[in-house]
């Protein structure tokens, strides 16, 4: 699905991605994972063609995206941080992703489930940061991309809605879709992640699954794996 | 692009700011009408606040507008949309909608008042568009400042004092430099001065069309010579038509470039 190799960005004398080679096999979720600055989000970024690599090649499935845009279509990603233009109204906001992606979507469905009509015609600058974040949530799934691209998902959201975001994302896993996710709540990780990548320094320390991440790292819980994994 | 265009421009007529600037001119147009009672005089007034204030406003509400919609852009690049048209279609909203507030603003108290039976229509109409021109520019070039710093407070800082060059600084160099070179014929660099500044130009320009060039002496009688005929205007639009295109272009390049 996912092919990097050689990935190298730099943003002035600060190296993120050094050599990146990283496959992501279609279907399952994938948690990208590693402390601050390990660049992660950067290697997102780089996947959607916002940040553009200094050196090496990122193919998405089978075709090269340096200067393309027309393969967003097929990845729906949910940003770290949700702001939206203010003078919107919820309503507004989301016929408007709409309009722009031209693609069916199920978004009624997924405002009831995360209880949003009462917010429909209030302006987004009036939202609550958790309330911002559940029309984020439903602007990522209410297409339906074949690459699903979440960064800090859990963000803000109160444990009911924690509990519905998982199921979802297991919903799209049972489509058969591909779910990149970073997180840096463990126990989310656990409950969700098939693999687990985890970045050190711009370069991948450790790929597979996580009682391979137990093992190599003798710990039973993944919290304390994860933390020993670098030391 | 359209697509962007339509919702950067309904969202910045819907804010506060946007209406703060068209009553402005609303109420502008008016109190002069009312004042004054004589269109021609309203517009050399008018001109002198135009001239300084519509530049101003578009450099601030430019960089203002780009930083504010940061995430949102961040947003809208994650979409299936070229990143040309993301921001082409962000400047055209921003730039558009301060355009129509100053026609607007401007054009109903004066309609109301009967400037279609004047004379000055021409006058008032050059009036609109070179503040029209220059919103434009002030906005790309803010665009590009704002695109080329990350750090609000220096863009902040670097439009800012964009402004202040080119609407006062950029003047005094220029009367300056006419001083100390009064010995030498300083006709051609006092036009070439006045194309490479849009505020100027604007001015110059609607100053000959005004009749009081008289005032300028034998200066004007130059700028008369070349600003009063066909070929000058065309020549001056010309300058101003560079002085948007390059900057929009500037802007596209480094839009592409860029990493969010």
């Amino acid at each position: 699905m996912i092919q990097i190799d050689n990935l190298c960005k730099r943003f002035g004398k600060n190296q993120v991605l050094r050599n990146l080679n990283l496959t992501i096999e279609p279907k399952g979720i994938v948690a990208i994972l590693g402390p601050n600055g390990s660049g992660k989000t950067t290697l997102i970024k780089s996947i959607l063609g916002m940040v553009i690599p200094n050196q090496g090649t990122i193919t998405i499935s089978g075709e090269n995206i340096r200067n393309k845009w027309k393969y967003l279509g097929d990845i729906e990603y949910l940003p770290q941080i949700a702001n939206f233009p203010n003078n919107l109204k919820v309503r507004e906001l989301i016929r408007m992703i709409k309009d722009l992606h031209q693609q069916p979507s199920k978004e009624e469905k997924l405002i009831s489930l995360f209880g949003l009509e009462p917010f429909l015609n209030r302006k987004l600058s009036t939202l609550s940061g958790g309330t911002k974040q559940k029309v984020n949530i439903v602007m990522t799934f209410m297409f339906d991309g074949p690459l699903i691209i979440l960064d800090e998902p859990t963000t803000g959201l109160d444990p009911a809605a924690l509990i519905q975001l998982k199921q979802l994302i297991q919903e799209e896993k049972s489509n058969g879709k591909t779910i990149l996710v970073t997180s840096h709540i463990m126990q989310f990780v656990e409950e969700v992640a098939d693999e687990i990548v985890y970045l050190l320094e711009g370069k991948i320390y450790f790929k597979g699954s996580i009682t391979e991440l137990k093992n190599l790292t003798q710990q039973t819980n993944v919290e304390h794996a994860i933390a020993a994994i670098a030391s | 692009m359209f697509k962007i265009l339509k919702y950067s421009f309904y969202d910045l007529i819907r804010s506060r700011w946007s209406y703060v600037y068209f009553l402005f001119y609303l109420a502008l147009g008016f109190v002069l009408l009312f004042l004054n009672n004589d269109v021609s005089k309203a517009v050399i007034t008018l001109m002198n606040v135009i001239i300084v204030l519509v530049p101003l406003i578009g450099t601030i509400f430019g960089v203002m507008y780009y930083y504010n919609s940061r995430e949102f852009t961040e947003l809208l690049l994650a979409q299936p949309l070229r990143r040309t048209s993301i921001f082409l279609g962000q400047f055209l909203g921003v730039a558009g909608s301060l355009a129509l507030s100053l026609v607007l603003g401007l054009g109903i108290p004066f309609v109301i008042y009967g400037l279609f039976r004047s004379d000055a229509i021409f006058d008032f109409t050059l009036l609109l568009i070179t503040g029209a021109f220059l919103t434009f520019i002030f906005t790309a070039l803010s665009f590009n400042i704002a695109l080329s710093n990350e750090n609000k407070i220096k863009g902040f800082g670097y439009a800012v004092l964009l402004w202040l060059f080119m609407a006062v600084i950029y003047d005094g160099l220029f009367l300056m430099s006419l001083i100390v070179f009064e010995e030498y014929p300083l006709d051609t660099f006092s036009l070439a001065a006045t194309m490479l500044n849009p505020i100027d130009l604007s001015r110059t320009l609607i100053l000959l069309k005004l009749d009081i060039s008289a005032l300028l002496g034998y200066t004007g009688a130059v700028f008369k010579d070349f600003f009063g005929t066909n070929k000058g205007l065309v020549i001056s639009f010309v300058m101003l038509m560079l002085w948007t295109i390059i900057p929009v272009w500037r802007l596209i390049r480094k839009a592409k470039t860029k990493d969010f």
